[in-house]
Formats: C-alpha cells, structure tokens, sequence
C-alpha cells in the first residue's frame, strides 16, 4: 500500500522532495503537544497582553491619542495591532527555532522520518506548518481579548487574521532555515538578540517618523515592520496597495525560507 | 535468473577526499537475505545508506526495484524498510505512537496502522509498554522497537543494519527467527553485521568488505569452502612462545595463523595435524579443533580478525 501512495505522486511536482505529508507531520506535532509543557504554551500567550496592559494603559494615561494616516486614535488601538502581529512572530519563532534546533542537533528524529517515503521539503512544511499554528492561535488569543474592548475599529480588522498566518508562516520559515544552519545553542541565540530590537524599533509603541531618516530606512528593512504596517492598516482600517507590499515581503521570506531549509535538510540528511 | 532487486555497479561513496565505498559491484535478488560482512569502518552503513535512497551516490550505477534513488527517493523508500544502526525513534511520543506515527510517514491510513500495532508491539515483545515513553526503555528494547517499526508499511525490503547490537542472546534468537519468517513471507532481507554466527545463520548469500571494497563474495559455505580448509586447529603456547613456535609449526601445515594470544593452524584434519605436534615433541597449552567459521575466511582475506 506504501508504494502505491508514493507511486501516485509520480511525475508531480517536486517528487523528489515532497510527497504530500505535511498533515502527518502536524498529527505528530500533535501527538508530542498533548504531553509537553503547558507553561510555554500559555506564557507565550500573556506576553503581550501585559504589554498591552503596561503600555496601553500606561503610556495611553500620558498620551491619550496618537496621529496615524490621517486619523486620530486612541493609544491602544495604536498599538494593538502590532502587538497582535507580534505575538504572531512570537509563536512561529518558538517552534521553528529551539525546538528545530534540538530535532536538527539532538535528536536522531529527522534521520527516521526521512527514511520513509516522505522528502526535506515535507519535514520542512510540516515543521513550519507547526510552528505557524502556533503563531496563528496566540494572535487569535490575542483578537479574542483586544476586538470585544473595542481596540480594532474597523471591519477590516478580520483579515488580521489570514494576515497572522502570512507572518507567522513568513517568520517560521526563516525561523527553521536559519536554525538549521546553526551549529551551536549561542549561535542560535543570536536570533533572539535580534528579535528585541526588531521589536523595541518596528513602530510597535510609536510612529516611525520620529526617527531620522537613515533609521526608518533601517528600520523598513525589518519583516517586522511589515508585519506591524499590514495589521495595523487592517485593523484600522486603512487600505491601500502598501499593504500588497507587505504582504508581499512575507511571500517572499516563505519562499525564501523554504527554499533553504530544504535545500539545507537535504545536504544535513541525504549526504 | 532470479529478478534482481537492489543492482549495483562501481558504487562509490566519497566524504572530502576519503573513499568510503570504492566502486562495489552486487546484486540483491528477490526473496534471498543478503549479508554486508566487515570490520568497523568497512563501509557497510554507508552503501546501506545509499540504498536506503538517504544518501546520494559519488560514481557508479545504482537501481532498486529498477528505479534510481537520485530521481525517485520517496518510491524506492516506500519498499523498504529500515533498521539504522543507531536507533533514531521519536523520544518524545510513546512506544505505540511511535509505529503509529511512522506508518503515518508512510502515508498510510488511520485505520490501517492502528490495525498494525497490536501485531506489531507482539513482534517486539512490547506488548507491556505500549504507553512507556521511548525514553524509559532499555537499549535492547528500543532496538526492537525499530525493528518493528521498520515493518509497519509491510516493505518488501528490509534493510538491517547490525540488527542485534545490544539484544540479549534470547532476544537474538528470537530476531533471527522472526526474520527466518519474513523471508519465507517472501521479503528480501538485507543485512550488515560483524557477527559471524549471525551471518552464517541468517544470509544467504553475502559479500565481506573491507576499506570500502569487496573482498569475497558468496553463500557462506562457499565462502568458507573456497577461502580456508575444513578444519581449525587452534594452539597456545602462551603469549612469549608463539611466536617462537610458530615456525617450527608452519613446517607441518601449509597456512598458519598468528594472533597475539593463540596460533591457528588450516587443515582437513585437526585431531591428526595436533598428533603430529605432539609427535614433534611440541606441547600446547591447550588445543582445540574446530570446523572453520567466517571468521577465518575474513582472517585469509583481510589478515585481521574481524572483532579485534
Ligand atoms: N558522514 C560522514 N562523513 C565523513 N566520513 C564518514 C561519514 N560517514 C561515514 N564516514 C566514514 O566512512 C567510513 C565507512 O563508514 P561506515 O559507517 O559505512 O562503516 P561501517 O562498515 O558501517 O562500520 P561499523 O561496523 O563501525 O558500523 C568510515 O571510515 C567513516 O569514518
Ligand atoms: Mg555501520
């Protein structure tokens, strides 16, 4: 039966790399989930609802509204949605980077799943496709808490959602590609050094014309501003082909990252 | 002519400039249980791995069931099955998640592989600790635990590598007749060990390499026919007079052995080469007269013993 259901993808796309497997590997990722720690999972979830908290109600008291495309909103609603692009990232990092790191280096996992008739491009979807969830679900916590205070006031704002799985999709793709060229637990670290800056400077908590122009540059080549630019106009319903733009970077960081954690797993696993 | 299942012409593997499989010519045929016989370091995991279609090929001509693992991976691993030497089950699901979640690799359905467990967890005499996570076993047990793995897509091919490394004699012998089995069921058995009694009870017919090459190639009683004599006789004079004696012996019998703790000397007949020893007012230690094994075959072809 085995050869059959690899026999059918004969002549199909990518054969040699992919065999359709992704929904198996995520019933695996499933399986490991029931029994793994709780804790993660939830902290990874309040993170940015404290921020939320902290900054909106905080900040908020000191600068009740901020000016954004032409429209005056209440701070929190400013930053919400970066928030909820955030968490978005968050969660697809997790998992497509430590626990990646550990299967690539620590674990003899790979190896058995690629013996079967499954191929990298497979092991890399359904890893990402994981971690993606992951991200996917704490940024629809995160609209759970944030759309009944009334802190997305457009309609618009639903398409936050689908926008959540580009990003989470986009970092966990870059996530896991980067990962498997690390060779040691600090060089993985240097993601996460990444990441607080990425965070701190992407126009989360105010806009970014308030920086020179040399940084805004900068600070437009991170995925995160992205993110944080596409949500945002969703959420307040701002619409225009900039947001295409954004959207568009995250397609290519997909392609990008899988691309090379393919091609990666292939030269670790099929030497 | 028997089909030929696995055809291989001047497979080379390389790694940098070193040479780990050095042009290997063989031909696996349908049914049979095919032995890789060497040292550590010989290659054998490694031209495993390239049948396995999980390693590419340097040079050389390579099909398996008629396809080539470069073009078609995915379908040449749908007919095997694959026993790695080292174990490399998924730590952090149980025993039976483990066979369930690899027949679903093998994008089989549901209901298919919940139906495999039960017959699979009594293959692996884990019928106890279908819900123990994979960490709390003992090493033989998670050994059997890939073995029965391996079975889960029923693959015509299954691929053993050192099968019974860390298995208990009793659970060995349990192996080796479950695999007896499986041939007769008709699947082809590729096997790599350095045990000699395995190899001599298992295969039918096998190649013993070294360095990458292949030495010899045949049934084992050929191969034992056609590289040493009928009989072994083994002496010790203690470590210091061997080497002494040894050639005054090689005056008695035409190939003699010497090994750092004993002399072996080839004969048709043991028990009269030792009367002449003694005649020759020479006196073992101990003595012993034994049929000649694989061991001895590696021994002529290589000058080593296989387990050093
Ligand atoms: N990934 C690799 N990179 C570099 N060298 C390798 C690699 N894999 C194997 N080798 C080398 O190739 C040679 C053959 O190794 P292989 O594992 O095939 O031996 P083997 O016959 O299976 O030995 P053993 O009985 O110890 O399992 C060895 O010298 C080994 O060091
Ligand atoms: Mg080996």
């Amino acid at each position: 039966m085995a050869v059959a259901i690899a026999e059918a993808r004969i002549g199909k796309w990518g054969e040699r790399y992919y065999s359709g497997r992704v929904l198996q590997l995520l019933e695996r990722g499933l399986i490991a989930f029931r029994s793994s720690t709780w804790m993660i999972v939830f902290s990874g979830f309040f993170e940015p609802v404290l921020y939320l908290l902290s900054f909106g109600y905080g900040i908020g008291k000191l600068l009740p509204t901020i000016d954004v495309g032409g429209e005056t909103v209440k701070y929190a609603v400013f930053i919400a949605p970066a928030l909820l692009a955030t968490s978005a990232m968050n969660g697809a990092i997790y998992d497509s980077t430590m626990n990646v790191f550990f299967k690539l280096n620590h674990d003899r996992i790979y190896h058995g799943m690629l013996a079967t008739s499954m191929g990298p491009l497979d092991v890399a979807l359904g890893e990402i496709s994981w971690a993606l969830i992951r991200g996917l679900s704490y940024a629809c916590a995160f609209m759970a808490v944030v759309a009944p205070l009334g802190l997305i006031p457009s309609m618009w704002g639903y398409l936050a959602i689908p926008a959540a799985v580009l990003i989470a999709f986009g970092f966990a793709s870059i996530g896991m590609a980067l990962t498997s060229y690390m060779k040691s637990f600090q060089q993985l670290e240097i993601i996460n050094m990444f990441l607080l800056p990425m965070f701190l400077f992407s126009g989360s908590f105010y806009p970014l014309s308030v920086f020179p122009e040399w940084l805004q540059f900068t600070v437009n080549l991170f995925p995160l501003t992205h993110a944080i630019n596409l949500v945002r106009g969703l959420c307040l319903g701002h619409i225009n082909v900039a947001l295409a733009g954004h959207a568009m970077y995250f397609v290519i960081m997909i392609i990008c990252g899988l691309f090379f954690t393919t091609r990666r797993l292939n030269a670790l696993f099929m030497k | 002519m028997p089909e030929s299942l696995i055809h291989a012409r001047g497979l080379t593997k390389k790694f940098g400039d070193f040479v780990a499989v050095n042009g290997i010519d063989f031909d696996v045929h349908k049914g049979e249980s095919f032995g890789l016989l060497g040292p550590n370091g010989a290659g054998k995991s490694t031209a495993m791995r390239m049948i396995g279609a999980t390693s590419s090929r340097d040079a050389g001509v390579l099909t398996i069931l008629g396809k080539d693992p470069d073009k078609h991976g995915p379908q040449i691993r749908a007919h095997l099955g694959v026993v790695p030497q080292q174990d490399n089950l998924d730590m952090q699901l149980s025993v039976s998640e483990n066979l369930y979640i690899y027949g679903r690799y093998f994008g089989l359905p549901r209901a298919f592989v919940k139906g495999k467990i039960e017959e699979l967890l009594t293959f692996a005499q884990l019928e106890e600790k279908r819900d123990a996570k994979v960490e709390a076993l003992s090493g033989g047990m998670k050994r059997r635990l890939t073995i029965a793995r391996a079975l889960v897509s029923e693959p015509e091919i299954l691929m053993l590598d050192e099968p019974t490394t860390g298995l208990d004699p009793q659970a060995r012998h349990i192996l080796w007749d479950r695999l007896f089995r499986l041939k007769e069921q008709g699947v082809t058995l590729l096997i790599t060990t350095h045990f000699m009694d395995e190899a001599e009870q298992l295969c039918d017919r096998l190649i013993v390499m070294d360095k990458g090459s292949i030495m010899a190639e045949g049934s084992p009683a050929s191969l034992i026919k056609d590289y040493s004599s009928k009989e072994v006789l083994e002496v010790r004079f203690g470590s210091d007079r061997n080497q002494e004696l040894a050639e005054k012996l090689r005056t008695l019998c035409e190939r003699i052995e010497e090994l750092p703790d004993r002399i072996l000397m080839y004969t048709e007949d043991g028990e009269a080469l030792l009367g002449q020893i003694y005649a020759s007012g020479m006196h073992p230690k101990t003595s012993l007269v034994r049929r000649s094994s694989l061991e001895d075959v590696f021994l002529r072809l290589t000058g080593r013993t296989l387990i050093e």
